[in-house]
């Protein structure tokens, strides 16, 4: 898990968003993963302890569609239901390279050769750390997952771990995408509603306060550091066009001043490569950091409205049973149904404690590590410019 | 028409008096008649060179031409002005009243003047001396004594080395300006005898005899001759000690040549009234006053024609001008839509042609642009590459005077500022431009008339529209097909090289502005992290982020401040080279022109003869003496053009050398600088990041 990204591009990068308990008695990783069309292939590979699996080590061949299917699963499943649900990794998007790649193909005849070059490069670079992203994220759903003694002994998730043979899982027709765009909507509504609830536990009341103000604060974050990181990525670009352009025009010199473009180009080839890496890092580090929190926070908030579902469920059963004593109709039936309210809200409620002081511990480990891990890599790619800078202008005042 | 008449320098004669014997006609035609069939490399003639000749000119006054030929050809170009109009006038008085052989009295502007005039003026005495002078260049440039010993004994030698010889072109003029004088002498002196009816072979002759005499003492000669340049070079060097003797003739200074015609001038008054003998001696005594260290000058001027590339370039890398431009304290002067910008311009200098070592002026932009007008007016015909000035923004000018202090205006002063004082370093740098009274007035007159006709056209506007013109112009028109392999290949790479350049500039133009979003959105970025920060519940946590916007914010000044750096250093270097890489293509565009001049000049001329041809099979004697006398006017004139070319050639290259030189000079230093920038940056960012090391360590 806690793997630091490193400047081979060979070696696995991964970077956890999230701390997880270290439990060796499963463990999971994608080590690899393959790229077809629009879709991709992970491997997942799981090492275990436990009896309930029938061998220690193993690997399978996932789709995105079925972590989805295992997130909807655990979603919909009634005994998780005060439990905060590790949110489902993004769809891959490999929309900005595959671009790129329509871009490069289209002006293969009309690009020089160096433009082509440069090009090419920046989409492989490109398409790398999509990659990269993409797999960190579906691992560290798993890892959630494996890590937490819920979830980790949960059905579905053994059969997605075990099965060796390709789930097929059945996408989601219209009909099914629009009830879950429906259930969206009558939540986001409910929500509405059950807001005028009058809240009776302090710990609650607080934890919705911060988490509905800090959700949208890191949303934001998120936002304003993608476009950061993006605008850095196009400097990067930028040194590489500079770097080709300067080096078709020392093509075509041949006097002293053929050398220094040279050397310029060299400096910014180098110098593009650095200012990469930088971008990427603080993507991975930062920027899908607060991604990675801004849904998870969203699955905390979620499980908060259950509660609050429960809560107000409780009350309106509160409310039938005092009709019906009134009434004389119905009583025990209706105190049998408080009953139940009260139960599965005290039961969520505790879940939903625990939960909430874990995620808050594991929310400050995770944010520790990546930044010290981010002001690391900034610090390592900074000396690494001053020192190639240094050379450069040694190199250039010498001749 | 005075002017070229004077120039004609005595050794040609020689070929061309043969001729005269010849054709038997007047003397005068005889003399360009001979002197043109010699330039177009049938050497005809020069058997036996008149006795005349012998007799007249004592070796004194052929050793002068001589030497200030090839002391001075290049500085002679650019005087030519002053000097050939004394020189008109006191010739062209004499000639007037004696006949009505110059037709044309007026001289003009500088060289092509005088060259039009010496072509118009064929009947005059003048012209059938220049096409002499034409040919002597060519002996001077070898070896002085044998070509003159060749061009008696065998004609056709002379003319084919003369043909060689014209490559030196710039150095015939010159020559023709001493020439001038002396002849002048000879003329007031001889044409007393007989003017009206040989006054040509007579002055003519009186040249060559010289020639003759001191073809045996060649060494001698050659000494005089240097001697004479040197006390020249010398004032010049006294003056001006920036000035390297490398470079040649042509990056003489105005103010030099001012004087140098002063001197001559003098002394053909002084001559006109004393015997040339006197005049000598005079020189002499004049030379002597002036300091010795002018020897190496002389000698290397005396060389350039014949020079390598290679010597060329080396030569180069050796100047450096102890002049320092800074230009500081933007103000804005005025209020409303007439306020302007004034800027101080300070020099700092160890130049003796500066009245002090320090001193500052106050200039605003459109004296500037006057500036660059009135150089280009002066230098652009003779290949020099003028630096151009920035261009005139009426946009952000217009904010400046609206007057609010923001941003953008503040950038722009900045920006034109810094674009002002690189204008003004090119210049000085500029060995010939920075010679030019009207740079010195700039840099050190405390009032400046104000600049007229800049105000409509800014200076890089009407740079575009000129050579926008002269582009279409010359690509419709001209079909210049490429002898020197040098210009076809530099006319290419630099064509070449501003497409290339210009598409870096834009690169670098999208760094600049992708790295201002970057500094934008480090901010907003570091707003947001400031607002979460206070969000977050856990204390350490939350002063993390508190921290990290703070360092955000500090890395958003860093990456404004290094845009900043893309822009002044890397991009504004790059359009500088833009526009000057079209001030460079203007340069071919002249020397095109000049080309374009000469072969018009080649084809009336073969008209002409084509036309003699026809006149001569119908004879019909009494129209043949016009074409003849036509003939000799356009073999002048071609002479002249392909002089004029040659020259602008010579100048053209030399300089472009140079700017070469300084563009890879230039480009070293500023990618130096910007590196450095870089490095700047980089090392701020290790402290930053380092500095929050330990909060993101402290989060527990």
């Amino acid at each position: 898990m806690t793997s630091i990204s490193d400047d081979s591009d060979k070696e696995k990068v991964r970077s956890v968003s999230v701390d997880l308990n270290h439990d060796a008695s499963l463990l999971i990783d994608i080590p690899d993963a393959l790229c077809e069309r629009d879709k991709v292939k992970f491997t997942v590979h799981t090492k275990t302890t436990l009896s309930s699996f029938q061998k220690p080590d193993f690997s399978v061949p996932r789709q995105h569609e079925d972590f989805i299917w295992l997130h909807d699963t655990i979603v919909e499943t009634e005994d998780y239901a005060g439990l905060i649900i590790p949110p489902a990794p993004p769809k891959p998007d490999f929309e900005g390279p595959r671009e790129k790649m329509h871009k490069l193909g289209e002006g293969e005849s009309s690009m020089t050769k160096e433009e082509y070059a440069k090009m090419k490069q920046e989409l492989e670079a490109e398409y790398l750390a999509v990659f990269k992203k993409t797999v960190q994220v579906h691992e560290v759903f798993l890892q959630r997952l494996s890590s937490h003694p819920v979830f980790s002994k949960d059905r579905n998730f053994h059969i997605f771990l075990e099965y060796d043979q390709d789930l097929t899982v059945r996408r989601k027709n219209a009909k099914e995408m629009f009830g879950g765009f429906f259930k969206n909507m009558v939540k986001t509504a409910d929500e509405v509603l059950i807001s005028g609830v009058k809240e009776v536990d302090e710990f609650f009341e607080q934890e919705k306060t911060f988490l509905l103000d800090y959700s949208v604060k890191i949303k934001d974050s998120a936002a304003k550091a993608e476009k950061m990181t993006r605008s850095h990525k196009n400097v990067a670009d930028d040194y590489n066009h500079i770097s080709g352009a300067l080096n078709s025009t020392a093509a075509d010199n041949n006097s002293a001043f053929k050398k220094h473009l040279e050397k310029s180009a060299d400096v910014f080839e180098k110098l593009r490569k650095v200012e990469d890496r930088v971008a990427s890092d603080q993507e991975l580090k930062l920027t899908e950091l607060l991604r990675y929190y801004t849904r998870d926070i969203q699955a905390a908030k979620d499980l908060l409205y259950r509660r609050a579902r429960a809560l107000a469920d409780y009350e309106n059963s509160n409310k039938a049973l005092d009709k019906a004593r009134l009434k004389g109709k119905d009583i025990a039936q209706a105190e049998e149904n408080q009953k139940q309210c009260l139960q599965k809200f005290d039961k969520l409620s505790e879940s939903g404690r625990k939960e909430l002081t874990s995620f808050k511990a594991r929310r400050v480990i995770a944010f520790r590590k990546n930044l010290i891990e981010m002001t690391e890599l900034e610090i390592k790619h900074a000396k690494n410019s001053v020192s190639l800078l240094q050379g450069s202008i040694e190199m250039l005042k010498g001749n | 028409m005075a002017a070229s008449s004077e120039r004609s320098p005595p050794p040609f004669p020689d070929s061309e008096e043969p001729e005269l014997l010849e054709d038997s006609d007047d003397g005068a035609d005889a003399f360009t008649g001979t002197s043109i069939s010699e330039m177009d490399s049938l050497s005809p003639d020069t058997t036996g060179p008149p006795k005349d000749l012998f007799n007249t000119p004592p070796e004194d006054i052929f050793s002068d031409p001589l030497s200030d030929i090839n002391s001075e050809p290049q500085k002679n170009v650019k005087i030519q002005s002053p000097g050939s109009d004394e020189a008109v006038d006191l010739f062209s008085d004499p000639l007037d009243d004696e006949a009505d052989v110059i037709s044309s009295p007026e001289v003009q502007n500088p060289v092509p003047d005088l060259l039009k005039e010496t072509v118009e003026t064929p009947k005059s005495d003048v012209i059938g001396k220049a096409p002499i002078d034409i040919s002597s260049k060519p002996v001077h440039k070898n070896a002085i004594g044998a070509r003159h010993q060749d061009i008696f004994e065998d004609p056709p030698k002379d003319s084919s080395k003369g043909s060689a010889a014209k490559k030196a072109g710039s150095a015939e003029l010159f020559g023709d300006d001493d020439d001038d004088e002396d002849e002048e002498e000879e003329m007031f002196k001889e044409p007393l005898k007989a003017m009206t009816k040989k006054p040509q072979p007579s002055v003519a002759s009186g040249p060559p005899i010289n020639v003759f005499t001191e073809v045996k003492s060649e060494v001698k000669v050659k000494q005089h001759v240097k001697d004479d340049p040197t006390d020249l070079f010398a004032e010049e060097a006294v003056k001006a000690p920036a000035t390297k003797p490398s470079s040649s003739g042509g990056s003489r200074t105005n103010g030099v040549h001012s004087e140098e015609q002063d001197i001559f001038s003098e002394a053909t008054v002084e001559l006109s009234l004393d015997s040339p003998l006197n005049d000598r001696k005079k020189k002499d005594a004049v030379k002597a006053s002036v300091s010795a260290p002018a020897a190496p000058v002389a000698s290397s001027s005396s060389k350039p024609p014949s020079k390598t590339l290679e010597e060329l370039e080396e030569e180069e890398s050796e100047d450096k001008f102890d002049l320092n431009i800074s230009i500081t304290n933007p103000e804005k002067i005025g209020d409303g839509m007439n306020a302007y910008m004034a800027y101080k311009v300070s020099t700092q200098t160890s130049l003796t042609m500066f009245r002090s070592k320090t001193f500052t002026v106050r200039r605003r932009f459109s004296d500037f642009l006057g500036l660059y007008e009135k150089l280009s007016e002066k230098h652009s015909q003779n290949g020099f590459i003028i630096p151009p000035p920035p261009e005139k923004s009426i946009l952000g000018m217009t904010k400046v005077k609206v007057g609010k202090e923001d941003p953008s205006s503040a950038e722009f002063v900045e920006r034109r500022r810094a674009a002002l004082e690189r204008y003004l370093q090119r210049i000085v740098s500029h060995p010939s431009l920075l010679q030019d009274p009207d740079v010195r007035e700039f840099l050190e007159k405390e009032e400046l008339p104000r600049a007229v006709g800049t105000q409509a056209l800014s200076g890089a506007g009407f740079l575009k529209m000129l050579n926008k013109a002269t582009d279409a112009v010359s690509k419709m028109t001209i079909k210049m097909n490429e002898q020197d392999v040098w210009f076809d290949e530099k006319i290419q790479d630099v064509e070449n090289e501003e497409q290339q350049l210009r598409k870096l500039h834009v690169m670098v133009e999208s760094l600049v502005n992708h790295r201002k979003e970057l500094s934008g959105n480090t901010a907003v970025f570091a707003k947001s992290v400031a607002m979460l920060g206070s969000s977050e519940d856990n204390t350490a946590l939350s002063r993390a982020l508190s921290q990290l916007a703070e360092v955000e914010d500090r890395i958003e000044q860093l990456h404004q401040d290094q845009a900043a750096n893309d822009f002044f250093t890397f991009s504004e270097l790059l359009a500088d080279y833009i526009r000057l890489l079209g001030a460079v293509r203007g340069c071919f565009d002249q020397r095109m022109k000049a080309w374009q001049r000469w072969q018009d000049a080649e084809n009336m001329l073969q008209k002409k003869r084509e036309s003699e041809a026809k006149l001569l099979w119908a004879n019909k004697p009494d129209k043949l003496q016009q074409a003849k006398d036509e003939i000799s006017e356009w073999e002048a004139k071609v002479t002249q053009f392909e002089r004029e070319f040659e020259r602008i050639s010579a100048t053209v290259q030399k300089d472009v050398i140079r700017f070469d030189k300084e563009k890879a000079r230039d480009f070293k230093r500023q990618i130096i600088k910007y590196l450095e920038s870089l490095l700047h940056s980089e090392q701020q960012l290790i402290k930053y990041w380092e500095a929050f090391l330990p909060e993101a360590k402290a989060i527990a």
